[in-house]
């Protein structure tokens, strides 16, 4: 056997970055819990994360030392909450490697940045806004859809990356077309140039399936998205919590992702876009801090991105969202991607040992994520949930918001477990014995 | 948790063995025939019901459908407790199942009235699952009210 050695100062095979998952642990007071006599086993985190204690502590001591209102207040406490909800923008941007820190737009979550998007497109495409001033955005072309005009997404999307678009599509009489998904989970660029064309006005999918765990290639897609002159919204809600993601690398226009889902509170969300393109965009909602002037007669806005976050936004969520992306930059978010990429090649070995287990999605740990979903048998999901959570493992059973995939492969449900950078081997053996359990109740 | 007392043996074999299963024509072609389609959007399960009656009796209650053990067994159970019963007999089983499965577990099913339906009993402590065996009886109730026999006034407090 030859052995071919790496030439040193070349990274080495082992040269992988880790961190201690049992200390990893000790930051998540919940996963000291027990369920019905058992240890708990959690493995539903992309439906939400846990949070550690460096994020709840912030959490806390905002409200105990900070708290106030932003953007409006002269006083200290005014200035010491804008600090930090600012502070929080920063990291965040950081952490995308957002050019610009006005690129970062708060919203309550994912489904509420692609909605904004959706209805920025919807308020452009108005007739009577054609008349609106530049400030408003109203009156660029990009932005403005109507019948021959076409939406691109794809049929493993979430329902949040589906329905805004439906509802667009139905308010502005443009087309939405999709992306097919392959037999085994793949997105189907077959018909690209097809789909894609010089009428598409945008095309929104996800970056990583939050049922099959696909990992999407999307350089393909930019590069004809940019060919066509259309945009590129990515579904970034299950990538950045579990890899790093780079928006100048990824080349998109707009991504979004959701704080709740990477250690970070529920109720905020991020839509980055690119900053020429938020500057054209007309507003969504309207009121407090949007605005640069207002008269009885009308108003203009601010630039952005103040002028999508109308109203108080969710302040101490956003500055705890800051101390999630310390969290996840403090352990390494290479580091992160790789405990899962071994936890899912792992998982994926261990499910292929139980009789009648099928996986939907891919069946290798490669462009892929720890998120596996599969059927045990015709045991319904709803069965095999219950009967994990009598034995402490918490799994997600259902459609995952996303049916068309369910009804892709055929099935109403499927039963989903969800790895992050807490879990462990030993919770996966939890898994796999807890499904033997499954199968000898419904057997 | 008592895993049992969720999937109780008769549950289990409602679900493995169902009774009646599968849509049909009314044997009576002067029926009256309601049909109602239902499903939980949370999780896929799907049901139908259909009633065939002369408006005093109800000769046939046949369902088809695809879900979890309970909402199936429900189906199975729901066949065998309502099919040639009197319509107004029936809304009186068809109550006293809503008020067991509204009951948080805090209501003693009557064996004489409920029949297999006792074993939900334990379905009732697991609110995520109560939806699911309250399925097949809410299409039930739109089936009938289709077929012309009246909706029970009962409202679910679910």
């Amino acid at each position: 056997m030859t052995t071919i050695a790496i030439p040193s100062g070349m990274p080495q095979y082992d040269d992988v970055p880790r961190y201690d998952v049992a200390a990893v642990r000790a930051d998540f007071p919940i996963l000291d819990r027990e369920i019905n006599g058992h240890p708990l086993v959690y493995l539903d985190s992309a439906n939400t994360s846990h949070k550690p204690r460096q994020v709840l502590d912030v959490l806390r001591e905002h409200y105990e030392r900070h708290n106030a209102n932003v953007s409006r207040s002269v006083h200290t406490l005014g200035t010491e909450a804008t600090e930090a909800y600012e502070g929080a923008r920063a990291k965040i941007a950081t952490f995308v490697n957002a050019p610009s820190v006005d690129e970062v737009v708060f919203t309550k979550n994912s489904t509420e940045a692609i909605n904004l998007v959706a209805y920025a497109f919807a308020n452009a495409s108005l007739r009577f806004d054609a008349a609106r001033s530049a400030s408003s955005g109203g009156t660029d072309d990009r932005f403005r859809l109507g019948p021959g005009d076409e939406i691109v997404i794809s049929e493993m999307e979430h329902h949040s990356n589906i329905v805004p678009w439906q509802l667009l599509a139905e308010r502005t009489g443009a087309t939405l077309r999709w992306f097919p998904v392959t037999d085994a989970g793949r997105l189907d660029e077959s018909g690209l140039t097809d789909l894609v064309n010089e009428r598409t006005k945008i095309v929104s999918l996800v970056h990583m399936s939050n049922i099959l765990g696909t990992v999407n290639a999307t350089s393909r897609i930019t590069a004809r998205v940019r060919e066509v002159g259309a945009l590129l919204l990515l579904d970034c809600s299950q990538s950045v919590p579990h890899m790093p993601i780079d928006v100048v690398d990824l080349d998109a226009d707009f991504i979004v992702f959701t704080g709740h889902k990477m250690c970070g509170p529920t109720g905020i969300g991020v839509l980055w876009g690119r900053a020429e393109l938020l500057a054209a965009m007309p507003p969504v909602l309207g009121g407090g801090s949007m605005i640069e002037t207002v008269t009885m007669g009308g108003s203009t806005f601010a630039a952005p991105p103040a002028r999508f976050e109308a109203g108080t936004p969710p302040i101490a969520e956003a500055v705890a969202l800051g101390a999630a992306v310390d969290y996840l930059s403090g352990l390494g978010m290479r580091a992160v991607q790789w405990h899962e990429k071994q936890l899912t090649a792992y998982a994926l070995d261990a499910l292929g040992t139980v009789p009648g287990l099928r996986i939907f999605g891919p069946e290798v740990p490669v462009g892929r994520g720890g998120t596996i979903s599969f059927a045990l048998g015709d045991v319904h999901p709803h069965d095999v949930g219950q009967v994990l959570d009598s034995l402490g493992v918490q799994v997600r059973v259902g459609h995952h918001c996303a049916r068309p995939v369910c009804t892709r492969f055929g099935v109403p449900a499927t039963t989903r477990a969800s790895f992050y950078l807490y879990t462990t081997t030993e919770e996966i053996d939890a898994l796999v014995a807890g499904l033997e359990q499954v199968r000898k109740v419904f057997g | 948790m008592q895993l049992e007392s969720l999937y109780q043996e008769i549950i289990l074999d409602h679900y493995k063995h169902p009774h009646g299963r599968g849509l049909r024509d009314a044997a009576d072609p002067a029926d009256q025939v309601g049909e109602a389609h239902h499903v939980n959007p949370t999780c896929g399960d799907e049901v139908t019901i259909r009633v065939a009656t002369d408006g005093d009796t109800l000769h046939d209650v046949s369902y088809d459908g695809m879900g979890c053990s309970i909402s199936q067994a429900s189906a199975s159970v729901l066949h065998e407790l309502l099919t040639g019963r009197a319509a107004a007999e029936a809304f009186e089983v068809h109550a006293a199942f809503l008020a067991l499965l509204s009951g948080r577990g805090e209501v003693t099913p009557d064996e004489d009235v409920l029949g297999d339906g006792v074993a939900f009993e334990g379905v009732a402590r697991y609110p995520a699952r109560v939806k699911c065996a309250l399925l097949p009886w809410m299409a039930f109730k739109d089936a009938a009210a289709r077929a012309g026999v009246g909706a029970s006034p009962t409202e679910v407090k679910a």
